[in-house]
């Protein structure tokens, strides 16, 4: 994987978020602030974990970045353009299951390419081509109900990739699966991102997964989310997720960054014991 | 192979015996229903002969029986049995299909559109106040005699449930898939097409059993105000003439007409949630 460094002189930022600030009515209607004055750059095919306390606001960066939202302060840009709406160069994939029940799987991943005006037969084409990538070739007669939690994850991955994006938004997406299976899946991430050239911002709570996954790592303050400290991954690619956690080096960046991270955590926790007394 | 068996006997005779208890437990709860049916009859029957109860106001199975006998033979006063039946089932239909797509539609709209639920919520209120069963005579005096004043008595009974069913289930579809779809490429048109329409039609379905409950009870009533056809009419008629096993009868066939497009609707359910797993889709 060719590394580019962000701050290089000349290069477009993938994705530049520059005091970034999101606030949000709450239905008692007094006003909540998901994130303050963020930001961040992203260069073009790099892999970016984000981690933070829970409920500190990861998850609306992403929102920011896709067009789903609007920032409050401060302004979103992707590849130089500010976001109005959705980009269609936007990939996200979601933390629930966001596949559609009533679709087959084949009819799920088609869904991207038939939604922007591809062909039936071409979309099928693609679909299949995916489905196969993903190890699903021979279910794609299924209704999502009949599949695991990993293999709907996996429909999930191949209905995103499948539409091509140049940015790859992640939201906790393999938070709801069993610890073995999110280790294949991430190899399988890695695997299916190692060709495409795109970039990645990947949230999530798990430092290990972060880790084992990214180029850079930023660690998000308790909320409302702005960016605490950013940490290089100087672990060699390609690599498999189970190996890289046993390596002298991935132990030290834990311990660099959980000193950080834990700080946090530990502010959020007293808060929500404060809430909760 | 002899080994096998030795060793799968005890555990096949096992299975035996606990289908042996569902088999008889099944045939039990069958044969339970019929007794029940059958004491229930025969009681009516038992006491309206010897007395206790009186035959001219609560009739008396065997005469109900004999009255249907009668129909079908030799048709009502009003025509044969099965032109009864067609008028009311046609009636009812009509109404129920114009009701469900009203209701559909306008709730499917108004569930994605925040201005027009804003606009019209009020007045949808406001009129599914009104006890809808009090237009019956109104529509009459609109449209006559004829099957259109009951279509539309079923027409109004129909719709609220459908439209505020519709409704609901446009404004609780699922936010993710809402926002996996748009993320896709898909367009406000494709949203609602493909992705707030199947999420709804759950909720429409729930609402389609009770709405053909309701068409029917519209087109009844609307007979039985005023008609020249219909199993309404034949009610209306026993009536008058004082005829109660004439009543009963007339209403054993509406549940029989009922249940079975019950029946009917119940299979179209099944081929339309096939992406549903088994054990959720059944609400019972």
């Amino acid at each position: 994987m060719v590394h580019v460094d962000p701050h290089e002189a000349g290069a477009v930022p993938a994705i530049e978020l520059t005091g970034a600030t999101k606030r949000f009515r709450t239905p008692s209607g007094t006003l909540h602030t998901a994130v303050r004055e963020l930001d961040l750059t992203v260069a073009p095919g790099e892999f970016v974990a984000v981690v933070g306390p829970t409920g500190c606001g990861k998850s609306t960066t992403l929102t920011l970045v896709s067009g789903l939202e609007e920032p409050t302060e401060g302004e979103v840009r992707v590849y130089g353009e500010p976001v109005s709406g959705i980009n269609g160069h936007v990939g996200f994939v979601f933390q629930q299951d966001a596949v559609f029940p009533w679709r087959t799987v084949l009819s799920n991943v088609m869904a991207g390419p038939r939604f922007r005006g591809v062909p039936a037969d071409e979309a099928r084409e693609r679909a299949r081509d995916w489905l196969s990538r993903v190890g699903l070739s021979a279910f794609e007669d299924r209704y999502p109900h009949q599949l695991s939690g990993g293999m709907r994850k996996r429909v999930a991955l191949a209905q995103t990739f499948v539409n091509d994006p140049r940015i790859l938004l992640m939201d906790e997406p393999f938070s709801a699966l069993d610890v073995q299976t999110r280790a294949l899946m991430s190899d399988q991430l890695l695997e299916l991102w190692a060709g495409t050239g795109s970039s990645v911002v990947f949230v999530t709570h798990d430092l290990d997964e972060a880790i084992a996954l990214a180029d850079r790592v930023v660690v998000m303050t308790a909320g409302p989310a702005t960016v605490k400290e950013v940490f290089t991954v100087d672990l060699p690619r390609p690599r498999s997720v189970e190996a890289v956690r046993l390596q002298p080096r991935f132990v030290e960046l834990y311990r660099e960054i959980w000193a950080s991270l834990g700080e946090e955590v530990r502010i959020t926790r007293e808060r929500g014991a404060g809430r909760a007394a | 192979m002899p080994l096998e068996t030795a060793v799968a006997a005890p555990a096949a005779s096992r299975t035996e015996v606990r289908e042996r208890a569902a088999r008889n437990r099944k045939v039990g709860v069958y044969g339970a229903r019929a007794a029940v049916l059958a004491g229930f009859l025969g009681l009516w029957e038992v006491c309206s002969r010897t007395g206790v109860i009186d035959p001219f106001n609560f009739s008396q199975p065997s005469r109900i029986w004999d009255q249907i006998r009668q129909w079908v033979t030799h048709g009502t006063a009003q025509g044969s049995l099965g032109e009864q039946i067609g008028y009311t089932l046609y009636e009812a239909l009509t109404g129920w299909v114009l009701g469900v797509v009203g209701g559909v539609l306008l709730g499917i709209a108004l569930g994605r559109v925040r201005f027009l639920a804003d606009v019209f919520g009020p007045y949808i209120k406001v009129l599914n106040a009104i006890p809808r069963i009090v237009l019956a005579p109104i529509f009459l005096i609109w449209f006559g005699l004829g099957p259109a004043s009951k279509v539309a008595s079923a027409v109004v009974l129909v719709f609220f449930p459908v439209f505020f069913n519709a409704f609901q289930g446009a404004r609780e579809v699922d936010r993710n898939l809402v926002a996996n779809a748009r993320i896709l490429g898909a367009s406000n048109r494709k949203v609602t097409l493909q992705v707030v329409v199947p999420a709804a039609t759950t909720w429409i379905f729930t609402s389609l059993h009770v709405s053909f409950g309701f068409a029917l009870i519209g087109a009844i009533v609307g007979e039985y105000i005023g008609a020249t056809k219909g199993l309404g009419l034949m009610v209306a008629a026993a009536q008058g003439t004082f005829n109660a096993a004439g009543v009963y009868a007339a209403m054993t066939i509406l549940a029989v007409v009922a249940l079975f497009t019950e029946g009917l609707l119940t299979f179209a359910e099944k081929r339309l949630f096939r992406w549903k797993p088994a054990d959720a889709g059944d609400g019972r």
